[in-house]
């Protein structure tokens, strides 16, 4: 097989194209991780992969058509543009065709550089602090599992309407879960980086012994609503499923939790009854994200017309008030709304809040503090209620103090009525998702305070 | 016609040289063990939104990867060029990981012992969708849709097909040569009505499961589309103007398009080896079914009799052989309502003291490394068990729950919550109507304990999914499971609308 980089695969794609449009994307990755059980190292592993995407627009006389061919490796280019074609020629036309994107945003990249890469060498320093942080927590009769990851994927697009972009994304993890021999007692710390060299092994190791300690005096509670403090982790994996549901076409048609009954959507409805904004910016520090868009397929909520469109920063929620839902612009048009696109990171804080999550446990005088949510499921996309677990840390707050863990409970709420009920928020910090990390990694979310969290059953697992 | 060998352009790959080159070079390396595999995963997703084509995707993956046993460590590497000299560098780089993993591990991997395999397996289908012009599939996939937006009172068409063609080579240094392909397709329609004034609105799907098979599935007459989409507006009509449901008690008749889902989560899951050991701890969850229960945890009713296996036709995860060369094989995993058995591959098996793997190694793609991934886990019928009929008549207050749709479990597998996309209210034996807003909430072993009929092998179905999500890196399997219709006595119901706080 021949050596084509990545720029070169686009251009040749480019050049093979005789549809009337063409966008080609190559995704050059590469990716290292550890995985660990028992304080023991067990699969681990070095990926590198290339996929090259082209999307072809055909106008078939009644509008344009497009259709989407991958293949990873490096493809025989002609093969990939004629099929790709094929497809297009054999769809109808799109609903969602549109001019493609012409003029370059703002943070294009450098087109020429060769692709960022990583290798398992960026755990240089955090392996060897993984294996004392195992000998530690032996000493002391616990287990530690968890995993730690790093992926960098360069993304090369380029279009017949002349952009030549270019966005390197570094992505990575660490989770740490730390349980008694038994497994009775288990506890979780996360966090999200781009590089590791903010990642302190010892740090998240302290993180899990004090949360085991807190476990070590166990109270049974039975269901119920519960004034509940959930932490950022917490917080973001609710956050993110109201996020990815703040599609406008099926607010404007009617089916989504941001439809307004009577015909259109909620934008202007206030949500919160505190000043708390809900964003996205790919300029976030600490949480960079591609500055423009990088679509495969079409759907509701983005569209393949749209490649290369700038991603601004945008304000999902504002002071409380619904201000934005995600609208490709086929849809923004036939709507006369303003195109919005959807970012690969999430923020939501109140400018005015400072309290730390100790400061918020101080200040309680009798409730729960959760750790992570887990195995969230949408029942009803009406409410947008959400069923889930609490995991790895329930613990009892008693006159400002830690008194002990609780089991864990099954939990039934939706994060849009969350909103209007957090009745306290904390100061934002960088949180890992625990239960949409595969997906998402880069959010920052505080701490709140909700007076009657649902607690619908007890889970006996721990 | 089903071919009987893999397609001829994927046995054209070097296959044979990539083979010498990278176990050569891992056995020089010192490895205990290496295997590589070569893998070619095309997917097509058609998606249509209010029945005209949203989205047409094909995907070609094609890639090799070479995990090896080092001095006790695993090592796993892969790539995309298919090169004599890429396989040897991933070889080198697959010792390279696993001495890196090897300072910082105390479990020794050993690999239960298998018999050398060599040979081809093609799954049953008769027609390969990639064979199938898009325009064919795209116009067939429209005039389904558009029939269902003409019925009165569909607002909206949310449909689409996603098929899968696999083809798998596998090589290892114990002399194991096997090639693969297995084809599978998921189709699904569903049909939404929105209330403008009140703003409500309300979804039913189709229920045909994904299985294993061609495009037949959706021309061939393996199942009734046509009366399925004819029905689904007035089912989805009676829904929005069913009663909302009393919370409580009450007995349940589980149709199998919702009691699979139930035993893959509840059953499934619970019985992975490596779960029960700590390996999925901190993400999939452990198990409450832990090894020193084997042969004598109460999992159920006496009437609860699930196997796993990789061989029935048709199922998502039928293979020929696994992803570390192992034969597949059917075995019992509750008997007459206790635990009998795990799902293991080589290391768990040797782990938990068994002779042999039961063949449940699989990586979703040439990128990843296997893991123990579900076998096809099925609830067996009663050989003289009742149908559905005789099931509701023994009911004098109950709920028949139809048809998959919102699931969660908890990380040991005890307490579970789910949905369907229809339940009918059972007064004195007989269904009487629709119910809305319900869901049934459970603790696993309560629940298959208060089983007290299964039906019969008239009633037994194959339900499954695509997309089982488990590991880090995650990973996504296809697996399906079989089971009759089935009475549960005294479930707690809820009404989901009472949970939301209104």
């Amino acid at each position: 097989m021949s050596q084509l980089t990545g720029q070169q695969l686009v251009e040749k794609a480019l050049a093979a194209s005789t549809a009337d449009g063409c966008v080609v994307h190559v995704v050059e990755s590469t990716e290292a991780n550890l995985r660990w059980a028992s304080n023991s190292l067990t699969t681990n592993g070095a990926m590198r992969s290339r996929q090259v995407v082209v999307v072809s627009f055909v106008d078939g006389g009644a509008g344009m058509a497009t259709g989407t061919v991958a293949r990873t490796g490096t493809p025989d280019v002609a093969e990939l543009v004629a099929a790709s074609e094929q497809a297009a020629r054999d769809a109808g036309p799109a609903e969602d065709a549109v001019p493609l994107v012409d003029q370059a945003p703002p943070g294009g990249g450098d087109w020429d550089a060769d692709p960022a890469e990583t290798s398992i060498e960026v755990f240089a320093e955090f392996a060897p602090a993984l294996g004392e942080a195992f000998g530690a927590a032996h000493d002391r009769g616990e287990l530690l599992f968890g995993y730690a990851e790093h992926a960098m994927t360069t993304t090369y697009l380029g279009t017949s309407t002349g952009l030549r972009l270019r966005h390197d994304q570094p992505t990575g993890r660490v989770e740490l879960n730390g349980k008694s021999t038994d497994y009775s007692r288990s506890v979780w710390a996360g966090v999200g980086t781009r590089d590791f060299r903010d990642v302190s092994v010892a740090d998240l190791a302290a993180d899990v012994e004090r949360k085991l300690g807190w476990a070590q005096r166990r109270v049974d509670l039975p269901a119920g609503r519960y004034e509940t403090l959930l932490p950022p982790s917490a917080v973001s994996d609710l956050m993110l499923y109201a996020y990815w549901t703040m599609e406008a076409r099926d607010a404007d048609e009617g089916r989504n939790v941001f439809a307004r009954a009577g015909g259109g959507n909620r934008i202007g409805d206030r949500l919160a009854a505190l000043p708390l904004t809900l964003r996205s910016d790919p300029a976030a520090p600490g949480l960079e994200a591609a500055p423009f868009q990088v679509v495969s397929t079409s759907s509701g909520s983005a569209s393949v017309f749209d490649n290369g469109m700038a991603t601004p920063a945008v304000d999902w929620i504002r002071d409380g008030v619904l201000t934005n839902l995600v609208r490709p612009r086929a849809w923004a048009l036939k709507t006369t709304a303003p195109a919005v696109v959807a970012v690969d990171n999430l923020l939501l804080e109140d400018a005015a809040a400072t309290a730390t999550q100790d400061e918020m446990v101080a200040a309680t005088d009798r409730g729960l503090l959760l750790t992570t949510l887990w195995y969230i499921r949408e029942v009803d996309p009406q409410t947008l209620l959400l069923t889930g677990l609490t995991r790895d840390g329930v613990f009892l707050v008693e006159g400002g103090e830690v008194t002990g863990a609780v089991n864990n409970f099954r939990w039934n709420e939706s994060p849009v009525d969350l909103l209007a009920r957090i009745t306290q928020v904390g100061r934002t910090e960088r949180t890992l998702p625990r239960e949409w990390n595969d997906w998402f990694t880069r959010a920052a979310m505080p701490p709140v305070r909700v007076p009657d969290f649902n607690m619908s059953s007890v889970s006996p697992a721990s | 016609m089903q071919p009987r060998d893999v397609d001829e352009s994927f046995l054209a790959l070097p296959l044979s040289a990539l083979t010498e080159a990278a176990l050569t070079r891992a056995v020089d390396l010192g490895c205990e063990h290496a295997d590589l595999r070569v893998e070619r995963i095309r997917t097509q997703a058609i998606t249509l939104r209010d029945a005209r084509l949203e989205a047409l995707a094909t995907g070609e993956d094609l890639g090799l990867a070479v995990r090896v046993v080092h001095e006790g460590a695993w090592g796993f590497a892969a790539g995309v060029v298919l090169t004599a000299a890429e396989a040897v560098r991933l070889a080198e780089q697959a010792v390279a990981v696993a001495q890196v993993s090897a300072a910082l591990a105390t479990d020794r991997v050993e690999l239960a012992p298998e018999p050398v395999h060599q040979g081809a397996w093609v799954s049953a289908y008769d027609v390969d969708p990639f064979d199938v012009p898009d325009a064919e599939k795209t116009a067939l996939l429209t005039e389904m849709s558009e029939r269902l937006l003409a019925a009165d009172g569909v607002e909206h068409v949310q449909s689409g097909c996603m098929h899968v063609k696999e083809q798998k080579y596998y090589a290892d240094t114990s002399g194991t040569r096997t090639r693969q392909q297995r084809v599978r397709i998921s189709p699904e329609f569903t049909a939404l009505t929105v209330d403008r004034t009140t703003g409500a609105f309300e979804s039913m799907r189709t229920l045909a499961p994904p299985v294993g098979r061609g495009w037949e599935y959706l021309t061939g007459g393996h199942r009734d589309w046509d009366g399925e989409l004819a029905e689904l507006p007035e089912l989805l009509r009676e829904k929005t103007k069913a009663p909302s449901v009393e919370p409580g008690r009450y007995d349940l008749v589980v149709d199998p398009s919702n009691l699979w889902l139930t035993i893959h989560e509840s059953v499934g899951h619970a019985t992975e080896l490596d779960r029960a050991l700590g390996y999925e701890a901190a993400y999939a969850g452990t198990s409450f079914a832990t090894v020193d229960g084997l042969g004598s945890l109460r999992y159920g009713s006496e009437l609860m009799h699930v196997t796993g296996d990789r061989t029935v036709e048709h199922g998502l995860s039928t293979v020929g052989w696994d992803d570390e060369g192992v034969e597949a094989q059917r075995w019992d995993i509750v008997r007459d309502g206790v635990l009998v058995g795990y799902q293991v591959d080589r290391n768990t098996a040797r782990l938990g003291g068994m002779a042999r793997s039961n063949g449940c190694a699989f990586a979703d793609s040439p990128h990843h490394v296997p893991v123990q991934r579900m076998a096809n886990v099925s609830l067996q019928p009663h050989d003289h068990g009742p149908d559905l009929d005789g099931l509701v008549g023994g009911v004098e207050r109950g709920i028949y729950v139809v048809g998959d749709k919102s699931w969660s479990i908890d990380m040991q597998r005890y307490n579970f919550q789910f949905t369907g996309q229809r339940f009918y209210r059972i007064e004195g034996g007989r269904l009487a109507g629709q119910l809305r807003d319900v869901a049934y909430q459970a603790t696993t072993t309560d629940f298959w304990g208060s089983m007290r009929a299964v039906g019969g092998p008239d009633t037994y179905r194959l339900g499954g999914a695509f997309n089982c999500g488990k590991a880090q890196p995650g990973q996504v399997a296809p697996v399906s499971h079989g089971c009759p219709a089935a009475l549960f006595e005294g479930v707690t119901i809820l009404n989901t609308v009472q949970e939301g706080g209104r």
